[in-house]
Parts: C-alpha cells; structure tokens; sequence
C-alpha cells in the first residue's frame, strides 16, 4: 500500500489560513490502514483545527467527511457535502487523492490541500512501523533476486550485488537501514539458486520508471 | 597492448606495480594538484584521482587527470556511478581519452549521505544519479572501447576510438563475506583488466579470500593490487575499524600505536604500511599495490623507500624520453 505520514499541525494551520471553509477529507484506502488520513485521523485534524482557529482567532469553519477512496471517479464524485459551502479541501489522502480531486472536483473555485506527505510502498512490520518495498519502476525483477528489491531497497539501485558499504547486513548509510543486497544473497541461498547471482544484468532500461515522464497504463480490454 | 598506457605494459610486462592516490582540491586552482603530484613523481607507477570521494565536492577527476598528463604523469581516473547517468559518464571518457587519460577506475560511489561529516556539512540533501552500476559501468567502457560503441548501440565517430584501460574497486573483507569472490569475477567478467582493492590490514583474512580467487583463476585475468590505507594514529585506525565497512584492521596493529602520538605515530603509520605491503607482495595473485595517503601524499616518497619499491620500473617510452633528454 501507499504509506504516508501527516504533516506538522502548524503547516497545516498555515496552509488553511487563506481559507474561510474548509473540508478535511478522509480517504478509506491506503491512508486508513496505514493510519495517517482514514475517517478517525481525519476527525481528530478536523477537531485540532477547530480548537486552533478558536485559539488564534480565525475565522475558520472546518467540516469533515470520508469517502472509500479518493483516486476513483464513482467516490470523488459521490462527496456530500455540499461544494458550494466550502473553499478548500484538505486531503488526509496520498499524494494521488489530492492530485485527482484537483483534477475532478467539479467546482473549480475550490483548492485542494495536502495534508499529508506521501512517503513510500510499503508494508506493516509491526503495529505502527511500516517499510518500503517496491520503488514502482515498471519492470520488476523480483523473479531474478529471490523476492526481494533491489531497486526500491537499496539505497544506490544496484543490479549486480552488494556495493563496499554493506556491513554486518546494513547499509552504509546508517545503521538502521538493511542491505538488502546481503538479504538477497542470503536468501537466494537459501534457495539453492546463488549460482544465478553470478550473471551480469546489464544496463536498466529506466524509462519504464518515473524516468520515462508521468506514466499511464491503458487496457483496452476493460475500456467501456 | 588495448590502450598502451604505462599501467598496462608495465602490467604485461609482469612488474610488481605501484599506484597511489591523489585527491582534487576543494577549490579551483591547480598549484595543489601540482604541488601534490610531484610528491608521487618517480615513485610510482600511475596516480588514482578519485571522483568526489565520500560525496564531498572537490575539483572533478577529469580535469586533474588532464592536469597529469599535462606534467607527463599518468593518471588513472576514477569515475563513480554517483553523479553521473550513462549519458554524462561516457561523455567524460570521451573527453578525458581525448586528453590522453588512458585508465579508469570504474566505482560505485559512496553515498551522498557520506558527506555531512566531522567539520563538512556536504551535500546529504542532492539527488543520487546510479543508473548504472560499477559492474555495468566496466562493461559499458569496454564496449566503447573495444566495439566502438556506445551503451545505446549508436557507434563512435570512425576513427576516434576511447582508449582506456579499465578498472574496478573489490573490497575483499566487506560483508557478505562469501559473496565478496563473486563480485570481484563479475567485475572481471564484465570486463575489469585491473583491480584496486578497499584498504587491507587483515592480510590473514585477505590472504584466505585471495586462495577462493586464485582457485577461480580470477588473478590470472585481471591485475590485483591491493590496497593500503596509510595510518596515520590509533585514533584514525579505530574509526576506520569500527565505521568504514569492508575494513578490519586487527589489534596488534591498532596497539602499535600506543602511547605514539605527531611524527612517532606517523612513523609507525609508515612502518606498518611498509609491513603490509611486504606481506601482500608475498600472497599469491598479488600484482601490484595502490598506496592511499589521504592527504598526506608527501609521505608517499618515504613510504615507497621504506617499502623497497623504488626504482620504478621504466617502460620504453620513459626510456626514449630518457635518452632524448640526454642527448
């Protein structure tokens, strides 16, 4: 899933202060697992902002809603509260819902915020420790390194192995990331299938990755 | 002979050869390159420039690389995966063939996080380039140099060929240890003529990893030379150890700084790095050593007396040279 974190509460307050109506708006996807901008996160940024604006003496009226997701047509579109009674939407979605909801929201006087900083694809290691797995780069090679990445793990993109800087199974730059370069050797150990990791992989071709420009996937299979 | 330069005949030629290292400025001007490169003048046989080493911007290692040949040195560029793509890269060898730079050191590059360290705050916040990695970027220089063409597939101009002999960086002691043979013959096989290793103090330990190499006849196709971090007090060996991945430096060394400290620890930092340049000599597959006296090149002098590696050998060329200036 998406993995993403809330910004500090004080750059929010600032971002919203142009604004007199504002609507948090929660996403029931990715956010929500991760704990950073599903219903209940949303409700409490909605509460904290209430509670600043009759600090500091704003002007503010904050509504809150929650939609199933915020990068699909059939949800953006069935938002209930009213667009004509707010000014901005602060998204406590990724990235990709604020972008979206920029781009869909039929009320085009209204600016979308974020309110969280997208971070990366990850995982839940544990309960409220999540780590990135994949860097999305559009030509996977989990086939060739035992399951695990080295584009999206280690932090030089490597294809051929471990560079010097692995220690002790850790990266080079600090003691708290692993290399995942000794994780592969190990396990393709553990498969029997080290031999393969003495090939050469040449060159990747990155235009597949965010290197190509924006991407987009169409399948005309599914097109209506 | 690929490229003809000295590296590669004297290494042909079966001689023990002798490398050191010679770090850009962080500035703009050539006195301390100059300065520097007459400390390792005559007494070795090519000089590394390393390519912004630990991410800290210094003057490129093209252009001091140029400076050499412009003094009659010859260097041995380094170039990392770092900062440059495939696009960049080549066009650097390009460049730097033209000039008359005829080896490179193909290396990964350390991180840019590597830079905010002791006084420096670096760069830790720049965007890292790693299109390719060292092992394609060895295969990538052979093929412009041997087939002419670039990593894309278009040829270089008829006639204008890169010349370069082309190297790669092993550590042999960084971790997984086990796996440590096999990169160094995918960096042979991707093309890699010489190697320089990570500094080695534990000679046992290189000495068994040495034994894997020598068993896959890895020595016999690629030059090894290893390399030598001179030490220049207890302190600067305890952090190699405990924060520089791939080097181990054993006790006893550590401990033969007790006590030492200014020009008697320095010294010993000369003294053990003539031991340790004596024991590699001894270990089989061993064709050369690379000397890195991080910013003390001026020692270098010294340390290759006391090592008993002078004279350099000359190859035809210095011998021309030589008789010309005589006549």
């Amino acid at each position: 899933m998406i993995i993403a974190q809330r910004k500090k509460f004080e750059e929010l307050l600032e971002m919203v202060r142009p604004y007199r109506r504002v609507l948090v708006l929660g996403c029931g996807g990715c956010v929500t697992v991760c704990n950073a901008g599903g219903e209940k996160e949303a409700g409490l940024l909605a509460t904290e902002l209430r509670l600043a604006a009759r600090t500091h003496g704003l002007d503010l009226e904050v509504k809150t809603e929650t939609i199933t997701r915020q990068c699909d047509p059939e949800f953006v579109e069935a938002i209930t509260t009213p667009l004509a009674e707010i000014d901005a939407i602060l998204s406590t979605a990724c990235g990709v819902g604020v972008n979206f909801l920029t781009e869909r929201i039929t009320d085009r006087r209204i600016t979308v915020l974020p309110a969280l900083n997208t971070s990366f694809y990850g995982a839940t290691e544990s309960h409220g420790e999540w780590s990135e797995k994949c860097a999305g780069c559009g030509n996977c090679v989990l086939h060739l390194t035992g399951g695990l990445c080295p584009v999206g793990r280690c932090a030089k993109t490597l294809s051929n192995g471990p560079c010097g800087g692995s220690n002790n199974g850790k990266c080079e730059i600090n003691t708290d990331a692993d290399c995942i370069w000794a994780a592969i050797v190990e396990r393709m150990e553990e498969l029997g299938r080290l031999e393969e990791l003495e090939r050469i992989e040449e060159p990747r071709d990155w235009s597949t990755a965010r290197h190509g420009g924006p991407r987009k996937t169409v399948r005309e299979d599914l097109k209506i | 002979m690929k490229c003809g330069s000295r590296l590669e005949r004297l290494i042909a030629g079966g001689e023990f050869v002798v490398t050191a290292e010679l770090g850009p400025p962080m500035g703009a001007s050539l006195e301390a390159v100059d300065r520097k490169a007459e400390f390792l003048r005559g007494n070795v046989d090519a000089i590394n420039v390393t390519d912004n080493q630990t991410a800290v911007v210094r003057m490129s290692s093209a252009s001091v690389a140029i400076r050499l040949v412009q003094l009659g040195l010859e260097p041995i560029m380094q170039m990392t995966a770092r900062d440059r793509n495939r696009i960049a890269i080549q066009s650097e060898w390009l460049g730097a063939a033209a000039w008359g730079v005829q080896n490179c050191l193909c290396i990964t590059g350390d991180h840019q996080s590597f830079s905010r360290a002791g006084k420096l705050l670096g760069h830790p916040g720049s965007k890292n380039v790693y299109d390719m990695d060292s092992i394609q970027l060895v295969r990538t220089l052979r093929i412009m140099r041997d087939e002419h063409r670039f990593q894309g597939g278009d040829p270089l101009e008829e006639g204008m060929p890169c010349r370069m002999l082309v190297g790669a960086a092993w550590t042999p002691l960084g971790d997984p240890i086990p796996f440590r043979v096999t990169r160094l013959a995918k960096k042979i096989a991707a093309g890699a003529e010489f190697i320089q290793t990570q500094g080695v103090y534990d000679m046992d330990a290189f000495r068994q990893q040495m034994k894997k190499v020598v068993d896959r006849g890895l020595h016999e196709r690629a030059a090894i030379m290893v390399g030598i971090i001179v030490p220049k007090s207890a302190g600067m060996l305890k952090y190699m150890n405990k924060a520089v991945a791939g080097v181990s430096v054993p006790e006893e060394i550590i401990n033969r700084f007790d006590g030492k400290k200014g020009s008697k620890a320095h010294a010993e930092g000369i003294a053990v790095t003539a031991e340790l340049i004596q024991q590699a000599r001894e270990i089989e597959g061993v064709r050369g050593v690379h000397i890195m006296a991080i910013e003390w090149e001026e020692k270098i002098p010294e340390i290759v007396t006391a090592a008993g590696l002078l004279p350099r050998p000359q190859v035809e060329d210095d011998v021309a040279e030589t008789v010309a200036e005589n006549a």
